[in-house]
C-alpha cells in the first residue's frame, strides 16, 4: 500500500513486513481460532506495508490489533439518581460490559445544582444528577475502582467531577494513581458543537492544561482528555468536517499544552479521541484510516514528538444517536450493527453501541441489553476481529482515506491561517466568529434539504414508512427523581461543615486568580468539603466570567 | 397569509443545548417567506417573553430535547398568558407519543417530531397562526 506521507528513509517492504512480525509475536494474543466459521485460517493482516502499528499508523494502532484484545465494549449510561445508575453500572457489568461511561443529566454538565432554577424539569432527565462528593459516592457504590476503567462525559465542569472521583476512590482506599479512565474535558467542541460551556475558551483551556498537569503528576492512567468529533457529527457535520475539526481541536491542546511548558510526548500520550460511526460504511471507514495518519504526521512533523505512543490517535467510537429514527424504532437495531461493524473495520478501541429507541427517550434496559448484544455479535461472530484493517489497499478505501485527509488538510490550512500560524489562535478565531457553528449549521441543512427533496432516502421516514406503531416502551424518569435529588442536595448541605466550605471556595477562586497555580488540588479540596458542584463553577466563574455565544442561524 | 409576513421566535428555553433541529427550522421557515428570529440558546421563559412582546411575534417555537417538556411547556405557555399574550406555542424535538394529550390539554398549539418535513414544520406554524386546531406532523 504505498503512503505518500512516510517521509523518513523509507524501509523497504520485507523489512516493513520483518519488523511488523516481531511485534506481532510479541504480543500475547486471545485463546480463540483466528480463522473462518469454515475452518480456514487467516492471516493477522493482508496487503502491504506500513503494517498495524507501524508509523503513520493508517493500518491500526498496534500490531495484532483485536487478536490481541478485542475493543472494550463501554455502554454509556446514566440517569434518574446516582443509585439508579448505579444498578445500571452494575448489571452492565454483570453482562460483560468492560468498562463504565457516565452520562451526567444537563444541570451537571452545565455546572448548576439541582436546586437552581435552571434546573427546573431537568435533574436526572438525561442523565445522573451530581451535585455534591455525596452523589458521587452513590453513583460508584460497591464498584470496586480500582478494577474498572470509567469514562465520564463532561466538559464544562469536568476538572470538579474529576476532583469527586479521585475523592470518592481514596475514601475506598484506593489511591488516584491506581484510577484509570478517561473524563472527555474537551471544551473546544463545546463552542462548536454541544454547547455545553461554561467559562469563555481561554479560561477554559487553563483549567485543561491545569488537568493535563495534574493527571501527568498523579494519575498515569488516565486520560485526561477525549478530543471528541461526534457531538461535532451529531449536530450536523459532513464526516470530513468531523475529522477535521476534531484533529484541529486536538492540535490546538497541543499546542496550548506546550505552552503552558509540558512535553509534546508526556501530553500526546495520554490523548485519546472520540468519533462518531455514521451510516455511510466506507466513509467512516476512510475517516478513520485517515485520522491515524493524519494525527501521527502531525505530531511527529510539525510538534516534534519522538515517541511513538505519542503519535498514536486512540479512539472510542460511539454510533450516530442522530441517525437514528423515531419511526419503526427497532429498524435502528439494523443501522446500529452496521455502524458498529465500521467502527470494527476502521480499528476502534472502544465502541458504545446506540439503543434502537434512542430517537424516543433515554434507552430501556431491555434495549440497552441488545445494543450491547449487537457489538458482541460483531465481534464474536462475524470474524471481523481476525484480520487488521481488513479492508486496507483496496482501491476504494485508499482513495476514501486520501479524499478524507485531502479535505480535512484544508480546513487546518484554513484555521491556521486565521491563526497566524497557530492552530489554537485558530481555533478561538472560528469559534468567536462562529465559523465552527456556521459551517455546521450549513451541512445540516443541506442533507435536511436532501432528505426533503426525496434525494436522499431514510428508510421508515421519507421511504418504506409503513409498518411504524407508538407503541414502545420507552424509559420515563419521573418528577419524583427530582423531589428526591432536591432533599437529598438539602440534607448534604445541612451537615457539612460551612466554615470549611466557604474556606476552600475562597481558595478555588484564589487559585484561579493565579494562572501558575493548578486548580485540581484546591478543588478535590472543595469536593471534600461537600461543596457543590454549582459553588464550585462560582468560585471559578468570579475571576473567568461567562460565555455567551453568537447567535448564529 | 401571504400578504403579512409571518413573525416567529425560536429559542432553546433552559439549559438544553441540542441546536442542530431549531436551527434547520429557522431555516425552512425563513426560505418560506417567514420572519425569524431565533434568540439562541439558554433562554428563560422571561427572555422569551420580552422577545416576543418587542418583535410582536405571531408564535413560538420551542425545541426540546431533554425531556423536560412536559415541565418546561406549561411554564412558557403561564409565562405568556400571564404577559397577556394570546399567541401559540409550538414544540419542537423529542416528545414522546403518550405526552402529547397532557401537552395538548396544557395549550400547546402544535408538536413537531423528529423527521417532520420543510412542508409540515411550515404548514403547522401557518395553521397555529391562523388558529387551526393542529396535528401531530
Amino acid at each position: 500500500m504505498p503512503d505518500d506521507h512516510t517521509r523518513s528513509p523509507t524501509p523497504n517492504g520485507d523489512e516493513l513486513r520483518a519488523a511488523w512480525l516481531e511485534a506481532y509475536e510479541a504480543t500475547p494474543l486471545r485463546d480463540v481460532p483466528f480463522e473462518t466459521m469454515s475452518g480456514i485460517p487467516v492471516e493477522p493482516v493482508y496487503g502491504d506495508g506500513p503494517y498495524p502499528g507501524q508509523y503513520p499508523y493508517t493500518r491500526g494502532v498496534y500490531p495484532s490489533m483485536y487478536r490481541a484484545r478485542l475493543w472494550t465494549m463501554r455502554m454509556f449510561a446514566g440517569f434518574g439518581t446516582a443509585e439508579d445508575t448505579n444498578s445500571r453500572f452494575r448489571e452492565l457489568l454483570r453482562h460483560g460490559g468492560t468498562g463504565l461511561s457516565t452520562a451526567f443529566d444537563m444541570p451537571t454538565l452545565m455546572g448548576r445544582d439541582s436546586d437552581s432554577s435552571w434546573s427546573l424539569g431537568e435533574v436526572g432527565r438525561a442523565g445522573v444528577a451530581v451535585d455534591t462528593l455525596a452523589d458521587m459516592e452513590d453513583l460508584f457504590a460497591d464498584i470496586d475502582l480500582s478494577a474498572v476503567s470509567t469514562s465520564m462525559t463532561i466538559n464544562g465542569p469536568a476538572a470538579i467531577l474529576l476532583a469527586m472521583y479521585v475523592a470518592v476512590a481514596e475514601q475506598t482506599g484506593v489511591a488516584r494513581h491506581a484510577l484509570s479512565g478517561t473524563i472527555q474535558n474537551d471544551i473546544l467542541k463545546e463552542y462548536q458543537a454541544q454547547k455545553e460551556y461554561i467559562f469563555p475558551p481561554r479560561p477554559s483551556m487553563r483549567i485543561v492544561t491545569d488537568m493535563f498537569a495534574y493527571t501527568r503528576a498523579e494519575m498515569p492512567r488516565w486520560h485526561p482528555i477525549s478530543i471528541s468529533g461526534y457531538h461535532i457529527r451529531e449536530a450536523g457535520s459532513t464526516a470530513a468536517q468531523e475529522l477535521a475539526f476534531t484533529l484541529a481541536n486536538g492540535f490546538a491542546y497541543v499546542e496550548a499544552a506546550i505552552a503552558a511548558g509540558l512535553d509534546v510526548d508526556d501530553v500526546g500520550r495520554r490523548l485519546s479521541f472520540f468519533f462518531n460511526s455514521h451510516v455511510d460504511f466506507f466513509e467512516e471507514i476512510g475517516k478513520y484510516r485517515a485520522a491515524r495518519r493524519i494525527w501521527a504526521r502531525w505530531m511527529k512533523e510539525r510538534y516534534g514528538a519522538t515517541d511513538e505512543r505519542a503519535m498514536l490517535c486512540r479512539f472510542h467510537t460511539q454510533t450516530a444517536g442522530v441517525s437514528l429514527t423515531a419511526q419503526q424504532p427497532e429498524i435502528n437495531i439494523a443501522r446500529v450493527a452496521l455502524q458498529a461493524m465500521a467502527a470494527a473495520i476502521g480499528g476502534t478501541q472502544s465502541l458504545h453501541t446506540d439503543s434502537y429507541d434512542e430517537a424516543l427517550a433515554l434507552p430501556t434496559e431491555k434495549a440497552a441489553r441488545i445494543a450491547l448484544r449487537t457489538q458482541q455479535i460483531v465481534a464474536h461472530e462475524t470474524g471481523v476481529a481476525n484480520v487488521a484493517d481488513p479492508l486496507g489497499g483496496a482501491p476504494y478505501i485508499e482513495w476514501m482515506t486520501d479524499e478524507m485527509e485531502r479535505q480535512a488538510e484544508a480546513v487546518f490550512e484554513h484555521l491556521t491561517e486565521l491563526g497566524d500560524g497557530s492552530m489554537l489562535e485558530g481555533c478561538y478565531q472560528g469559534i468567536e466568529t462562529g465559523w465552527f457553528v456556521g459551517e455546521i449549521a450549513d451541512s445540516a441543512y443541506r442533507f435536511e434539504r436532501e432528505v426533503n427533496a426525496g434525494r436522499r432516502v431514510i428508510v421508515g421516514v421519507n421511504g418504506f414508512t409503513d409498518g411504524d406503531d407508538h407503541d414502545e416502551d420507552i424509559l420515563r424518569i419521573g418528577p419524583e427523581v427530582e423531589e428526591y435529588q432536591l432533599k437529598r442536595l438539602q440534607k448534604v448541605k445541612s451537615e457539612r461543615n460551612a466554615e470549611e466550605v466557604r474556606e476552600t471556595l475562597a481558595a478555588v477562586t484564589a487559585a484561579a486568580a493565579d494562572p501558575l497555580v493548578n486548580l485540581m488540588p484546591p478543588i478535590i479540596a472543595a469536593v471534600r468539603a461537600y461543596a457543590t458542584e454549582e459553588e464550585i463553577v462560582d468560585a471559578m466563574r468570579a475571576e473567568f466570567g461567562t460565555y455567551v455565544e453568537k447567535v448564529v442561524v | 397569509m401571504s400578504e403579512t409576513k409571518i413573525r416567529v421566535i425560536l429559542a432553546k428555553l433552559g439549559l438544553d443545548g441540542h441546536d442542530r433541529g431549531i436551527k434547520v427550522v429557522a431555516r425552512m421557515l425563513r426560505d418560506a417567506g417567514m420572519e425569524v428570529i431565533y434568540l439562541g440558546l439558554r433562554q428563560t421563559t422571561d427572555s422569551i417573553v420580552a422577545a416576543a412582546e418587542q418583535e410582536d411575534a405571531d408564535v413560538v417555537g420551542l425545541s426540546m430535547h431533554n425531556a423536560g417538556h412536559l415541565t418546561l411547556a406549561p411554564a412558557m405557555l403561564d409565562a405568556l398568558r400571564q404577559a397577556g399574550l394570546d399567541i401559540p406555542l409550538i414544540i419542537g424535538g423529542i416528545v414522546p407519543e403518550r405526552d402529547l394529550t397532557e401537552l395538548r390539554d396544557a395549550g400547546v398549539a402544535a408538536v413537531l417530531g423528529p423527521g417532520a418535513s420543510a412542508e409540515e414544520v411550515v404548514r403547522v406554524v401557518r395553521d397555529a397562526v391562523l388558529g387551526r386546531s393542529d396535528q401531530r406532523a
